[in-house]
């Protein structure tokens, strides 16, 4: 009886707010809160955003954009119950989201099973390798990230690399990869340091590494503890030269830092960061730069990367049911694998049947902190 | 004709799963009502610790966790049946609960609830550290259990969602028959008593240490199968399952609804589970709201939501 | 040696912030027997309001001033509204309350304010003093001040003065208090009120080391009121002693042993000591009234 009452509410609410027909339903299950509240935040803002602007323009082939998204909280479990929400009930033809990696996996059985396109925003390599049919991401992969970072060190002549990363999800999958691809990249990895996602200090971790001799230090990690990871690598006044992940993706982090400790460190990161330097003739500029100003307008808050991977998201959605023609959840798959030449923040995306990622390294600039600002590294 | 409370409590259960099914409009509903069975079913186990014995625990997640685990590794890593595993699971989670709990059994009040989440905090730990085994705090893949497909082959056309439910909703059941008829034991009497005055108990000769010992190992199991039953229906598994939140959730479920019956437990777990899909349209406040309602209840339906509501509903028909 | 000093510099700095968590449990505790899990939040709060005032234009002392007098006020809120009228519950519904009260708040303070991460400067600039081959920033001096002395402040209050002496007989014994002329709800509001203070006056400390967010209570009332547990609970040199022991234990572990084992050490070693003392390290022996 109260399972009927609760659930016919739930309904009844969803009823309200829910579509009219005609209208195209696309999906989103993103953490707006828990701990990965602040990418999930961004992406949920540009996501609003973005919808109401194309609906304003008139929609995708003439019909608007019924968004239906549910804040997952960073839970797998509730994450997958949201999948099935998505699918089951809301009927939706698309769906953008899993801003974690552990949240999309989960997602993923659901919709390889009902056959809807899905396009994740999280970083890891395991989201589109093996390729599933029916999974796509926007975000590069932290294999990647390790690459650019490595073949940077590379050119600076630094062979011995101390690693420090978080304990989460992002900065121990980045972690694993970079280990896996440092031989190939020429580099040995000498030292391996872990901190918590909310500790506060990790001078005895770079205490460590200062004495293991590495001539750089790459910090996989995301959030808070960059900041702090870059305010003890001053302290210490180690001499190693200190390289971010793309776990840091907005002008927040050098505030957090301080743009004294910040000045120096280097870190590979999409082209949305640096939107004002990009050449004139940057196919990539007006993408970003429309987009950076229409995020900080709307919520006065600096732009992230993260932002930026639900907006390729959309508009790879967008230009996929354009082509298909059609809203029909096997064909907008088909068109989304057929995408080639997509402009997005992140880079040229080019999809194929093995390829659901679609991006390659020069997507990544090298970046360089100077006196509190970010400078493309030639 | 009167039912003794044990055979109301599983008569209400049974027609609960057996007819809900009926007013579901879509595959969503079965997949929600087969969370609300998994969480019933550790919860009942809380019910054994919180409402029988008197003991606390933040760190039961943990045990969901190892039965989780077990059907993600064991399988895959050491070859060992996917419908083994869970069994496995729950063993190793009862000789844990038996080594752990001699010491921390003996602490009291906030002293056992520290103890308890510190050990639910080194599970998720192990979950998250040990990559190699784990899969790390990206989760790991859950072999299928070919139990579905079995389902099918019996003549059985359910969806995965559908066939957890049933599934769930039959172990529930199985868990409370247990649970009720521990109550009515003399090992439930002796758990009821040191949960009155330990000291009274054990004067009256009660092996105080012994009983809450069983009664832990007991609620482990219940914790653990229910981990095994959700890697099994998610296919895919992360530390979250054994985290502190999940830990509270528990508890939370158990005392919310009414620890001292299985009823109310159960009753507490489908409100939980229930609450965030409902509060969808104002995800914005769900924090908010959820913290007001723990709140609310405790100050003022301190015995729980169900027996609460069972008074009204006798105090009005008197 | 310069590198164990290191690790002790930064056990310490930890430490210090775990220890003023841990003091804003002893304090409620002490008045009431209630654990409050919420002592994160106010930490949180009195970062929040203190970045969000700051940033409005006040200065950094008024701004700081301004967050421990809000959250002081929400302590007494807490007080009348929640844990007041849950007098007499068992410990389990206590728990459920204040984490019920921790969730609110958090709630509120994601909606008053927003979900990113926030930081303001530190108060004697970021050059690092250097000692023996270690270094310590101005701030981390700040925070371990802050512990030393809201630690001899309570100590001061609990054993010189009679509204502290107030405070423990209400504790152990509410009945008799009030029959001696204690008003008693009186001590409860002036507890929160404390607590909830010193909870603010730690995030403003840590605020320029530890960073704040909507959500950083959580994990720092689990190492507060590990800490506190650990040290005894309701025991001012309990917590303090808890606290940086805690600490160094962490950064110990994370320097000599693994990094990725350091949170699991701490909670071994409080599991030990549980084990051989029940109560804690100073707390008091208790007896089970029949």
């Amino acid at each position: 009886m109260t399972i009927r009452t609760l659930m016919s509410t739930a309904a009844a609410l969803t009823a309200l707010a829910g579509p009219a027909l005609a209208d195209i339903n696309i999906g989103a299950s993103i953490s707006e809160t828990g701990p990965a509240a602040f990418l999930g935040d961004p992406e949920a803002k540009t996501l609003r955003m973005e919808v109401e602007k194309i609906n304003a323009e008139g929609g995708i082939i003439g019909e608007p954009i019924n968004l239906i998204m549910y804040d997952d909280g960073g839970d797998p479990n509730k994450a997958r119950t949201f999948a099935t929400r998505l699918v089951e009930d809301d009927e939706v033809v698309a769906v953008i989201g899993g801003t974690t990696t552990g949240t999309t996996m989960a997602m993923v059985p659901v919709y390889e099973d009902a056959e809807i396109p899905f396009i994740s925003l999280a970083g890891a390599v395991e989201i589109i390798e093996p390729v599933k049919e029916f999974v796509f991401k926007t975000p590069h992969t932290d294999r990647m990230a390790c690459e650019k970072i490595f073949e940077d060190m590379a050119a600076r002549g630094f062979s011995r690399i101390g690693m420090i990363s978080g304990s989460d999800g992002f900065g121990k999958s980045m972690q694993a990869q970079c280990k896996d691809v440092a031989e190939a990249s020429g580099v040995e990895i000498v030292a391996d340091e872990v901190y918590g996602p909310q500790d506060a200090d990790m001078t005895p971790q770079l205490t460590n590494i200062k004495g293991s001799g590495a001539e750089a230090i790459l910090n996989s990690g995301m959030g808070q503890g960059p900041a702090v990871v870059t305010r003890n690598h001053t302290q210490l006044a180690i001499d190693a030269p200190l390289y971010q992940s793309h776990g840091v993706a907005s002008k927040q982090f050098i505030e957090l830092a301080g743009s004294e400790a910040a000045e120096g460190v280097r870190l590979p990161a999409a082209a949305l960061l640096v939107a004002d330097q990009l050449a004139e003739d940057d196919p990539q500029k007006p993408v970003v730069v429309g987009y950076r100003d229409g995020y900080e307008s709307e919520t006065g808050e600096d732009v992230s990367t993260f932002g930026g991977h639900a907006y390729d998201a959309l508009y790879i959605l967008k230009a996929a049911i354009e082509s298909a023609g059609s809203t029909e959840p096997a064909a907008i798959r088909d068109a989304i694998e057929a995408t080639s030449g997509f402009v997005g923040t992140a880079g040229e995306v080019n999809f194929s049947g093995d390829d659901h990622l679609g991006l390659t390294l020069d997507a990544f600039e090298m970046l360089e902190i100077k006196d509190g600002n970010w400078t493309i590294v030639e | 004709m009167r039912l003794s409370p044990r055979a109301t409590t599983l008569l209400v259960l049974a027609v609960l799963i057996a007819l809900s099914p009926l007013m579901f409009p879509s595959n969503f509903y079965y997949r929600v009502g087969s969370l609300i069975f998994m969480n019933g079913l550790a919860v009942t186990g809380m019910v054994i610790l919180i409402g029988y014995a008197g003991q606390i625990s933040l760190g039961h997640a943990g045990f969901s966790g190892i039965g989780a685990y077990s059907c993600a590794i064991m399988p895959v890593q050491w070859g060992i049946h996917p419908l083994l595993a869970p069994l496995l699971g729950a063993a190793i989670s009862a000789l844990l609960a038996w080594l752990v709990g001699r010491p921390i059994l003996r602490l009291k009040g906030y002293y056992l609830a520290v103890a308890t989440l510190g050990f639910g905090i080194l599970v998720y730990m192990v979950l998250m550290n040990e990559a190699a085994l784990t899969g790390g705090p990206d989760g790991i893949t859950v072999a299928d259990s070919g139990l579905p497909d079995l389902a099918e082959a019996a003549g059985l056309d359910l969806s995965n969602s559908q066939f957890w439910y049933w599934m769930s909703g039959l172990v529930l059941l199985a868990g409370a028959w247990l649970a009720l008829n521990l109550y009515d034991s003399p090992t439930g009497r002796a758990l009821r008593a040191l949960h009155g005055s330990e000291v009274a108990a054990r004067t009256v000769g009660v092996d105080v240490a012994r009983y809450k010992l069983q009664a832990f190992v007991i609620s482990a199991v219940y914790a653990s199968v229910a981990g095994s039953l959700l890697a099994l229906q998610n296919k895919f598994i992360t530390p979250d399952v054994a985290g502190y939140m999940h830990s509270i959730e528990l508890v939370t479920m158990t005392v919310l609804g009414g620890a001292h019956s299985v009823l109310g437990a159960v009753f507490g777990a489908a409100i939980l589970t229930m609450l965030p899909q409902v509060l969808t349209v104002f995800a914005e406040y769900e924090h908010l709201l959820l913290g007001l309602i723990m709140m609310l209840v405790m100050i003022f339906l301190r015995d729980g939501l169900l027996p609460s509501l069972m008074r009204l509903i006798r105090g009005k028909s008197e | 040696m310069p590198e164990l000093l290191q690790f002790l510099f930064s056990g310490l700095t930890v430490g210090a912030v775990y220890a003023l968590v841990a003091l804003g449990f002893t304090i409620i505790y002490n008045a009431s027997d209630v654990v409050n899990f919420a002592q994160g939040e106010f930490v949180m709060l009195g970062g929040m309001i203190t970045v969000f005032a700051h940033a409005a234009g006040l200065p950094l002392l008024l701004a700081a001033g301004i967050a421990i007098a809000a959250t002081a006020v929400i302590g007494v809120a807490l007080n009348k509204l929640a844990i007041e009228p849950a007098r007499g519950a068992p410990v389990v519904s206590l728990i459920i309350i204040t984490i019920g009260a921790s969730i609110f708040l958090r709630g509120v303070a994601s909606l008053v304010f927003d979900k990113q991460i926030h930081r303001f400067p530190a108060f004697s600039g970021d050059a690092p003093f250097r000692i023996g081959g270690a270094t310590i920033l101005p701030q981390s001096l700040w925070v371990i001040a802050g512990g030393v002395a809201v630690f001899i402040a309570l100590w001061l209050f609990f054993t010189r003065t009679l509204t502290g002496k107030a405070v423990l007989a209400t504790s152990n014994n509410r009945l008799a208090a009030q029959l001696v002329g204690i008003n008693t709800n009186w001590v409860m509001t002036l507890s929160f009120a404390l607590s909830a203070a010193i909870g603010a006056l730690a995030g403003v400390l840590a605020t320029p080391i530890t960073n704040t967010s909507y959500d950083v209570g959580i994990a720092l009332a689990l190492k507060g009121f590990a800490a506190a547990m650990l040290g005894g609970m309701g025991n001012p040199k309990g917590a303090l002693v808890g606290g940086i022991l805690l600490g160094i234990l962490e950064a110990l572990t994370a320097g000599y042993l693994s990094s990725q084992y350091k949170d699991a050490a701490a909670f071994i070693v409080i599991l030990l000591v549980l084990f051989i003392m029940p109560q804690g390290l100073f707390g008091a022996r208790q007896t089970e009234r029949v």
